[in-house]
């Protein structure tokens, strides 16, 4: 969800509330700036416009396992150098990659932001990997899949499903990268990605906290800015998803089941593809179908019917091609998942074929536009939103326009774009069953 | 060799306290500060998981799980609405030793939110549909969870560790038990539990000392004065040395382990801090990441850290590694607590250490909601807000001789109590 800046009119004068700050250096490294004053502390983050999603075919998890190596160290500070300064200045670190961007960070007091600057910005293009370094990496990567998919059977239920809705598209394949195609990665391939994508065009710098936005711009400019560009930036071209005509029923079965479990995944407009206020409208049905025990789905299965002890709704709004939006319930005792499935059905063809409520609509956008100002408290949630916005194709004037958007947004709209895109034909239904008992022969 | 010495923080953390005293009698630690508008408050009630009767588990859970089901006027689909409709953040959870809430609010909704928070700690309906359905989703996570390899080595672990004691049992319940708990036992605990004795609040944000005495009252005023807690006896990790596995056909090992730690009073306690750190507390820097995972390749996730349950501290770790590798994943970790142990940490990895946790201090205070967090631990402790000044002096005061008692004391010859869930191979 894009995070917006908050205009008086909506959240109250709100004084010690400072402009977000935006420049671009010759180089083409984008800098976006988000003071917080309230502390000494900063927030440094290094957005590649780069993930899985681009992963080239039979390599899939090189952007993750990227991730991992960089930091192995480089030509000028050997593997660890970087690290051991961060943690004796105090500072803590971290990275992640996603479909659509890869980031690096730091949190740390904010008189260090310039040596840190200095040490990412010499990561971005002097990465040096040896097989040593390398191979036991590839090992910590396939512990990690282990950790989070190969141990645990609902994973392995979702990793089927977006397999499923994704036939052509790669976010289908899952970010860590299929088990056999991580065990062959190598160096080679590793530094074939980062050459093509490390590139100061293709990242992004947002700096949050007590800092001062020229100081910021100096401080990047004398070591960001030493980085050369390189030419254009990647072109990132997926082969889109066609338009899905048949809804697909997924199963998995495993005899660590105790719980059964169904979720079904629609294949949604983003942000980015989405037509104007389409993503909004998706945003707030996501909030007024399963968004917490006041949302339809909630209320209907979990409190009056009694056929689910859980239910809920998710958009990942944030993506650079067309996405998806889960819907997904937890059975009670005694309810099989083929009642509760289609008791989920009925549900949202009843709310499709109804007006909004007026009520609900507004608890769902004075809940969606308050959660801005509640990110406000945390600048390394600003940072975040702001980077995931920017890295999947969305401008600062559209992250702040974002509240008055969900504002605009009428009860009309909400269901045109239920009916459209909550058709079931648009989507995977997963469900997570016990290990299946052989049939005794006498029946 | 000499301690180093931190420089007096620039700015005092401590200064920024306000000890509100309530008309009431009531303590709240506020920190005031208009810069969003925002009021976030913590609070914990002494009286958690412990106090569960005996074959009744998870009634501390199932208590703070219900409190916003439905209170005062409104049943639990009203209450639901009155939040949503003013975009409020009430939640309560229970761990071992207290029972906790959390409430965030738009400044301008600040006074209603203290009613809705009033209603849920003084009047909870306790609902016989509210109590099936929360007990429904309590049965829902064990089920989730029964054949999770990290919720089956938790207990394994804490069975192994404290036999017959409180702490060894479930905090959310079990199974076999879960359908036990009754609306009665729900009442007698929340009477027991729920009194002004041993509350502890913290409040940041948009509101002044004054208003936020006369809004704590009204929320508490209905709670008793005293307590009726069973005493929790001392206690300590039992089984220290030994080996359990619960055979899981996964294809990885998930690992805790464990040995007594040192308290949070004890004169030793921040050099065993610094030694922890070293040990396993640094991501990226600890030796049982270089070891284990950097080097070797064998684990993603290897740590340790320093816990303290209010009647035992402890030292804990915890490893996920293929079953292949598992044997040699667990020799190496063994090797580094007995390594560390016997020599102690050395003048550069304690320099190290210091830097560390002296500067990134800082890191836990940046929202008002990790600051509240933060000022209900000291509270809980018994600690005064000029921790939060001292604190970093105490760190650097650390010499090398303190590091190595410490390390000789927490880490002993290096044994473990160690649970395992997978099929290991090599133990």
């Amino acid at each position: 969800m894009p995070m917006p800046h908050l205009t008086p009119d909506a959240a109250g004068a709100a004084p010690g509330a400072a402009e977000i700050a935006e420049f671009k250096l010759s180089n083409g490294l984008q800098i976006v700036v988000i003071p917080d004053r309230r502390s000494p502390v900063v927030t440094h983050m290094i957005w590649y416009k780069n993930g899985s999603a681009d992963d080239p075919l039979g390599r899939s998890g090189i952007a993750h396992f990227l991730e991992h190596l960089m930091f192995k160290g480089t030509e000028r500070h050997p593997q660890g150098a970087f690290s051991d300064l961060v943690a004796e200045l105090g500072g803590q670190e971290n990275a992640f990659t996603s479909y659509d961007f890869t980031a690096y960070f730091q949190r740390i007091g904010k008189e260090h932001l310039g040596t840190l600057m200095g040490f990412e910005a010499d990561r971005m293009s002097n990465l040096a990997l040896t097989d040593e370094v390398v191979l036991p990496e590839r090992d910590v990567v396939l512990e990690e899949r282990r950790m989070r998919t190969d141990n645990d059977p609902a994973a392995q239920l979702d990793e089927a499903v977006q397999a499923a809705l994704f036939a052509h598209h790669p976010y289908g394949t899952p970010i860590i990268g299929w088990n056999h195609e991580i065990e062959e990665l190598s160096r080679e391939d590793a530094l074939a990605y980062y050459r093509r994508f490390y590139t100061p065009e293709n990242a992004i710098l947002i700096v949050a906290g007590d800092v001062e936005p020229d100081a910021v711009r100096d401080m990047a400019q004398a070591t960001y800015g030493a980085v050369p560009a390189q030419a254009e930036p990647p072109l990132r071209k997926r082969p889109r998803e066609p338009q899905p005509r048949a809804h697909r029923l997924v199963t998995l079965s495993d005899e660590k089941v105790e719980q059964p479990m169904q979720e079904r995944v629609f294949l949604v407009p983003s942000y980015a593809t989405a037509a104007p206020g389409e993503a909004e409208a998706l945003d707030i049905l996501a909030h007024l179908l399963g968004g917490g025990p006041t949302s339809r789905l909630y209320d209907k299965l979990v409190v009056e019917e009694k056929l689910a002890v859980g239910a809920g709704a998710y958009y990942m709004g944030s993506a650079l091609d067309d996405s998806r939006m889960w819907v997904f319930a937890t059975p009670s005792p005694e309810v099989d998942l083929e009642t509760l499935d289609a008791a989920v059905d009925r549900v949202l063809a009843d709310f499709l074929a109804a007006p909004i409520d007026e009520a609900d609509l507004r608890r769902a956008k004075t809940r969606l536009v308050a959660d801005a100002v509640y990110a406000r408290d945390s600048q390394s949630s600003l940072a975040r939103w702001y980077g995931e916005s920017l890295a999947t194709g969305m401008s600062i004037e559209d992250i702040q326009a974002w509240p008055d958007r969900v504002e605009a947004v009428t009860p009309e709209q909400i269901v045109a774009c239920g009916r459209k895109y909550f058709d079931k034909r648009r989507a995977v239904t997963g469900f997570l069953i016990p290990a299946m008992e052989v049939e005794a022969a006498d029946g | 060799m000499t301690a180093r010495t931190a420089a007096a923080p620039a700015t005092s953390r401590a200064e920024n306290v306000q000890r509100v005293k309530t008309p009431g009698g009531l303590e709240a630690w506020l920190v005031e500060n208009y810069a969003v508008p925002l009021v976030a408050m913590e609070f914990a009630v002494r009286g958690g998981a412990a106090q569960d009767p005996v074959g009744k588990p998870g009634l501390a859970t199932m208590l703070a799980g219900l409190l916003d089901e439905g209170a005062g006027p409104h049943d639990a689909k009203e209450f639901h609405r009155a939040i949503d409709d003013l975009a409020i953040h009430l939640g309560f959870g229970a761990d071992r030793d207290s029972i906790s809430g959390h409430l965030q609010t738009l400044s301008r909704n600040t006074d209603a939110a203290f009613d809705l928070l009033r209603l849920a700690v003084a009047e909870a309906r306790l609902e016989s549909d509210a109590i099936e359905r929360v007990r429904g989703q309590i049965v829902a996570e064990l089920r989730r969870e029964a054949n999770d390899p990290e919720w089956m080595v938790a207990r394994a672990f804490r069975e192994a560790a404290f036999p017959g004691h409180p702490y060894g049992r479930p905090v959310r319940g079990e199974m076999a038990t879960i359908d036990a708990l009754q609306r009665d036992d729900l009442v007698a605990m929340r009477d027991r539990v729920f009194a002004r004795k041993d509350l502890k609040i913290a409040v940041v944000g948009a509101i002044d000392a004054a208003t936020l005495a006369t809004r704590l009252d009204e929320t508490f005023g209905a709670w008793k004065a005293e307590n009726d807690l069973t005493p929790v006896a001392a206690t300590t990790i039992a089984n220290v040395g030994q080996r359990k596995v619960v055979p899981l056909d996964i294809p990885q090992s998930a690992m805790r382990f464990g040995r007594p730690g040192l308290s949070k009073t004890d004169p030793d306690y921040f050099a065993a801090v610094v030694v922890n750190h070293i040990l396993g507390g640094g991501t990226f820097t600890a030796r049982l990441f270089r070891e284990v995972r950097e080097k070797r390749g064998l684990a993603y996730s290897v740590y340790s850290q320093l816990n303290e349950y209010d009647r035992c501290p402890m030292l804990l770790g915890g490893n996920s590694t293929k079953n292949e590798r598992a044997g040699e994943s667990l020799r190496v970790i063994e090797e580094q607590f007995r390594e560390l142990g016997e020599t102690g940490p050395t003048a550069d990895e304690l320099d190290k250490a210091q830097k560390y946790l002296i500067g990134s201090y800082a890191l836990r205070f940046d929202t008002s909601t990790k600051i509240a967090g933060q000022l209900v631990n000291l509270q809980l402790d018994g600690f005064d807000p000029n921790y939060l000044d001292e604190r970093n002096a105490k760190i650097a005061a650390v010499t090398l001789e303190d590091a190595k008692r410490a390390a000789k004391r927490l880490l002993g010859d290096g044994s473990l109590l160690v649970a395992v869930a997978g099929k290991p191979e090599g133990l």
